[in-house]
């Protein structure tokens, strides 16, 4: 029988980015607030927290979610990548070298989550087109409005895979 | 968000007998987390559902119709090849609800029952009737995005895309506790609040979702879902129209015409539906039904303009079912 676990810190492992890590967070703690408080990766952004800005993406399982509206306990077992997983040895993410070079940000609190909801489409859909990149960023709000650039972005980084 | 424990089960005989009072099932939980941060509910457990395997896919029988299971997520029915092929009515309805993340988080279950959107309901500084209060704000107060028809003593509208499509497909839902299981179609299982029913669905304490059926007769129609957003990207329906008729020799006939974004339920006026029956959805057909689903309309202040788009979304829906 499983019993119920809480309401005070319990010992959780995340599987974050291909590595277990251990956190003492209570059953109320977000994943978000995991990921940036105990865990120390801020590169996830605390905006709204309700889950209407996305901001907060990750990818659990591949899909990209909303990290501020996800129970970190309710992350247990699954696979959880943030944007600081992207760059392999100090090699950017072929999405990341395509937000670079067509300036897809422009104060880039968004770009994390932006970011994400790409890599997670391109690795779905390698041949994704605008009408694909448009839709899978269409739950990431860029207060910028460099909406035009970031699209250019995801075709591109898609057209790459090609 | 005060306190909680938690418990995620692997059995669905497991996670029934967790709930009980004071406990709440979590799925998506991209509503409930939300009305958890604003107090709208207080649980003192979560019992988490998604480890529950047998909830979760969409399985097609030939001659006995479509199972979706509860967990499903909604980006799943969205994709579905079985769906998209023998039911595309109820994957369209999806297409612009809410974001890809919360289409990824959302499941089947989880959307049937989600709490309404009014922002009287939603702020936890105010004590509508919904909430046990004395009278609803919305009917002297800001509407324009509230209930025109089938409204009592609390003018909001169901939110819900996939439920019009659903019930336009004669689905069934079957639920589940510790007492029991039982089956009811999903129009009866939205209750516009009234009297001492102050919530909108009809599931009772302990129940879950267990799985939607779609029989297979319903797969023999033909269905769309149209909806007027504020933009053009994903939103809640300001009006939505779920229709869906067989249709042969340029006749229609067993017509279902489902409104949402209008009433507190899902709004189907079985009248209007029979004004169609033999008609070749011409106009003045669609316009005809479309006055008796609107009959007894009675608008608020700034809601008025809903009436209108829903004639013409009825008339939208059905025209397009003879394309």
């Amino acid at each position: 029988m499983t019993s119920l676990r809480g309401p005070n810190a319990v010992d959780l492992t995340l599987n974050v980015n291909g590595h277990d890590r251990s956190v003492h967070v209570p059953p109320r703690f977000s994943l978000l607030d995991t990921l940036r408080g105990p865990l120390g990766l801020t590169g996830t952004k605390l905006v709204c927290d309700e889950g209407d800005c996305g901001a907060c993406t990750v990818l659990i399982d591949d899909r990209p979610v909303y990290s501020c509206l996800t129970l970190a306990i309710a992350a247990e077992g699954r696979r959880v990548e943030t944007i600081e997983g992207l760059s392999q040895d100090g090699t950017l993410h072929p999405v990341q070298e395509a937000f670079v070079e067509h300036d897809a940000y422009q104060c880039g609190f968004c770009t994390p989550g932006q970011v994400m909801s790409v890599v997670s489409l391109l690795r779905a859909k390698p041949d994704a087109r605008e009408d694909d990149v448009r839709r899978a960023v269409s739950g990431n709000l860029c207060r910028c409005g460099a909406y035009p650039n970031i699209v250019a972005a995801g075709v591109a980084a898609a057209k790459k895979k090609r | 968000m005060s306190l909680f424990a938690y418990a995620r089960p692997k059995a669905l005989g497991e996670a029934l007998k967790l709930l009980k009072n004071g406990t709440i099932a979590l799925a998506g939980g991209t509503d409930l987390i939300t009305l958890m941060r604003h107090g709208l509910a207080e649980p003192d457990a979560l019992v988490d559902l998604t480890g529950i395997e047998g909830l979760r896919g969409i399985t097609r029988e030939k001659g006995r119709g479509i199972r979706i299971g509860a967990l499903t997520a909604l980006s799943d029915v969205e994709a579905s090849a079985d769906l998209l092929r023998s039911l595309p009515i109820v994957p369209e309805s999806l297409r612009d609800a809410a974001t890809p993340q919360i289409r990824n988080m959302g499941t089947v279950g989880g959307n049937l029952l989600q709490r309404n959107r009014c922002w009287y309901f939603r702020d936890e500084g105010v004590q509508c009737w919904l909430k046990g209060g004395k009278r609803c704000f919305a009917v002297d107060g800001e509407n324009r995005y509230h209930a025109v028809i089938g409204a009592h003593e609390c003018w909001i509208v169901s939110p819900s895309d996939l439920a019009p499509a659903l019930i336009a497909s004669d689905a069934e839902v079957e639920l589940a506790s510790s007492l029991g299981r039982r089956r009811i179609p999903l129009a009866g299982f939205y209750v516009a609040p009234s009297g001492k029913q102050r919530k909108e669905h009809a599931i009772r304490r302990g129940e879950l979702i267990t799985t939607v059926r779609i029989p297979e007769k319903a797969l023999e129609r033909k269905g769309t879902y149209v909806k007027a957003m504020e933009r053009k990207a994903w939103s809640f329906a300001i009006v939505s129209v779920a229709a869906a008729a067989r249709v042969r020799d340029g006749k229609a006939s067993d017509v279902r015409l489902v409104l949402g974004g209008i009433a507190p339920i899902p709004w189907r006026v079985p009248a209007a539906e029979r004004v169609l029956d033999g008609t070749s959805l011409d106009d003045n057909a669609c316009l005809a039904a479309a006055d008796v689903v609107l009959k007894d309309a009675t608008p608020l202040r700034d809601n008025g303009y809903k009436v209108t788009l829903a004639r013409e979304l009825v008339r939208r829906a059905l025209r397009s079912l003879m394309s």
